[in-house]
């Protein structure tokens, strides 16, 4: 599969109540929890997620479990994050919930705002078109590859409880 | 070769030797979630036709993160949550009960060995009993609702040497403080912490629960702590549970081992807005503070609450201060109010609310005004974490929360623990 959109960068340490703040878990419409990612960071972040590939630095997701986090930046509309390092329970959530994440320091590092860029998911490959770099990332255990594969754990659970 | 407490926990619960980096799936013992991530966790149940949780007694519902609810939209999910209790016979714990983690433990749900997933970061708590417990979101809780297990890696695991004997003044709180600026906000990512020595074997099982709790805030998967004969008695206490502790094999392999004298260490501070962000309290400067907080499933417990009292008994709360208490679960409000404390803390001109979360989560019961300083017990100061990116948290002991909300600027306590 192939990803494309527009780099959009952020730093270090993106908390999840900078993804999504406490109060707004009142709901559980991904519209809603869209309208307010990470609008404290980026108040223009709604705005012009949709076409956006997010970029930030290490520990992406670190803080709460809450799985409003991947689940409003996947509805905001932004494709993919690639970050130099990834927070456990965003980790596992982004992947439980199908929002394609990609490890990658130096991918990270070099990636500047605004670059057009094109993702392989199944390659692990990201080509930055507008400099010209390729970079490859960290490949997902055989195990987290399957549960991607099947589309999130749900489905992956729905055929074992089935099986059963 | 040795194995350290989380090899040996989930290679007992896998059934099959496991070392750090394999992939495991194995049963719970316990599954908790709470009323921020459960709704979404019963959405994902409903998704997958669940007809049936995998043991009611092993799943625990808490209502505490905006109890009593502050909005028609939170009643009408902590009402979804009552009736999937009510259906599937789930066990729910109603507002006003306390905190999660305090309650997971303090009620005797936790023992020692176990391995226990929680749909909150800091499930990591029940660590400090010896139980391999971490933090998972709402898609894996309903997974574990309906099917008892999960998957796991296996961590890597650093232990933690604390030697030496902590100063007067100097608590629990400012170790792990300290250890936080130390290693840093992602120091241990999908690691597991082992704490060691005698600051660890020289603490109350209570004190040693806020310890283990901020291990997610180095990125940590686990906090554990071995179960001492103290430990094993705290928990004998609370239920009539069998259990087999686990102990680290004496050639465990650690991915690092850091030694840490902690006799010369001064209370702690973190500043906003990061938990890393840590300086001892002789070089924060001078901070002045609108709000003060007590509480949290960090610090909202009996001798928290007491150490407040002794420093703020037959004084006055400094007049521009707000300074909130949220016990961390009834009992502990109970005995509080048996033991005068909350007399004490009231007369000073402090505010209590429902034992649970308090405003540490940013959706009621002391919301920060814009450019507010707080001084708050919980584990975080994210940008925005109380409820208002406008303000600034910063992080402390119990005893340093309170000293500041006397003078109304961050405080050495020390002066008033003599």
């Amino acid at each position: 599969m192939i990803i494309s959109g527009k780099a959009l960068k952020y730093g270090d340490n993106i908390d999840t109540d900078v993804i999504i703040a406490a109060r707004y878990l009142t709901s559980t419409d991904p519209a809603e929890l869209a309208r307010h990612c990470l609008e404290s960071l980026d108040p223009t972040f709604s705005e012009k997620a949709s076409s956006a590939i997010l970029v930030a630095g290490k520990n992406f997701g670190c803080g709460s479990s809450r799985e409003h986090a991947p689940l409003a930046i996947k509805a905001s509309g932004a494709k993919a994050v690639i970050a130099a390092s990834f927070a456990r329970i965003f980790y596992r959530n982004a992947v439980n919930i199908g929002l394609p994440i990609l490890e990658s320091e130096e991918a990270a590092e070099k990636i500047k705002e605004g670059d057009q860029l094109e993702i392989d998911l199944d390659k692990g490959e990201i080509k930055d078109l507008t400099s010209g770099d390729t970079f490859q990332v960290n490949p997902f255990p055989p195990f987290l590859q399957e549960i991607i594969e099947r589309g999130g754990l749900m489905n992956l659970v729905k055929e074992r409880v089935k099986s059963h | 070769m040795g194995k350290t407490m989380a090899e040996k926990i989930l290679e007992n619960k896998a059934g099959f030797p496991v070392k750090a980096g394999d992939l495991v799936i194995a049963p719970v013992d316990r599954a908790m979630g709470q009323d921020g991530t459960t709704p979404l966790a019963i959405q994902s149940f409903e998704e997958m036709k669940g007809e049936r949780v995998f043991d009611p007694e092993k799943i625990i519902l808490i209502l505490d993160h905006n109890a009593p609810s502050p909005l028609e939209s939170v009643s009408r999910l902590h009402d979804l949550m009552r009736n999937f209790s009510r259906k599937f016979g789930v066990q729910l714990m109603e507002i006003g009960e306390g905190v999660c983690h305090e309650l997971m433990v303090s009620r005797g749900f936790v023992v020692p060995g176990d391995l226990v997933v929680g749909a909150d970061s800091h499930t990591c708590t029940y660590g400090a009993i010896g139980a391999f417990s971490t933090g998972v979101g709402s898609t894996e809780l309903a997974v574990v609702m309906l099917s008892g297990e999960l998957w796991f890696k296996v961590p890597e695991t650093i232990r933690l040497n604390l030697q030496g004997k902590l100063p007067a003044g100097v608590f629990s709180k400012d170790v792990i403080l300290y250890l936080a600026g130390k290693l840093g906000a992602d120091g241990a990512t999908y690691q597991a912490l082992e704490f060691h020595g005698p600051v660890i074997e020289n603490l109350e099982v209570e004190e040693r629960f806020t310890i283990s709790n901020m291990a997610v805030e180095v990125g940590a998967k686990a906090g554990l702590m071995v179960p001492d004969e103290k430990a094993i008695k705290w928990v004998r206490e609370r239920t009539n549970r069998e259990f087999q502790p686990v102990f680290p094999d004496p050639d465990a392999q650690y991915s690092r081992v850091i030694d840490i004298d902690c006799s010369s260490l001064s209370p702690q501070v973190a500043l906003p807005h990061q938990v890393d962000n840590v300086k001892p309290i002789e070089e924060v400067g001078e901070v002045p503070i609108q709000e003060a907080f007590l509480g949290t499933c960090t610090n909202g417990r009996l001798r928290d609450i007491e150490v407040a009292a002794r420093i703020l008994e037959g004084r006055k709360i400094h007049p521009e201060v707000r300074f909130i208490v949220a016990p961390a679960s009834r009992e502990i409000f109970l005995e509080a109010i048996k033991r005068g404390w909350v007399e004490t803390i009231v007369l000073a001109g402090g505010v209590f609310v429902t034992p649970g979360c308090g405003p540490c989560v940013g959706t009621h019961q002391g919301v920060p005004g814009d450019g507010w300083n707080v001084i708050s017990t919980a584990n975080r100061n994210f940008k925005g974490r109380m409820g208002n990116a406008q303000s600034f948290i910063y992080l402390a002991s119990p005893a340093t929360v309170a000293a500041s909300a006397l003078e109304g600027k961050i405080t050495d306590p020390r002066k008033y623990l003599r």
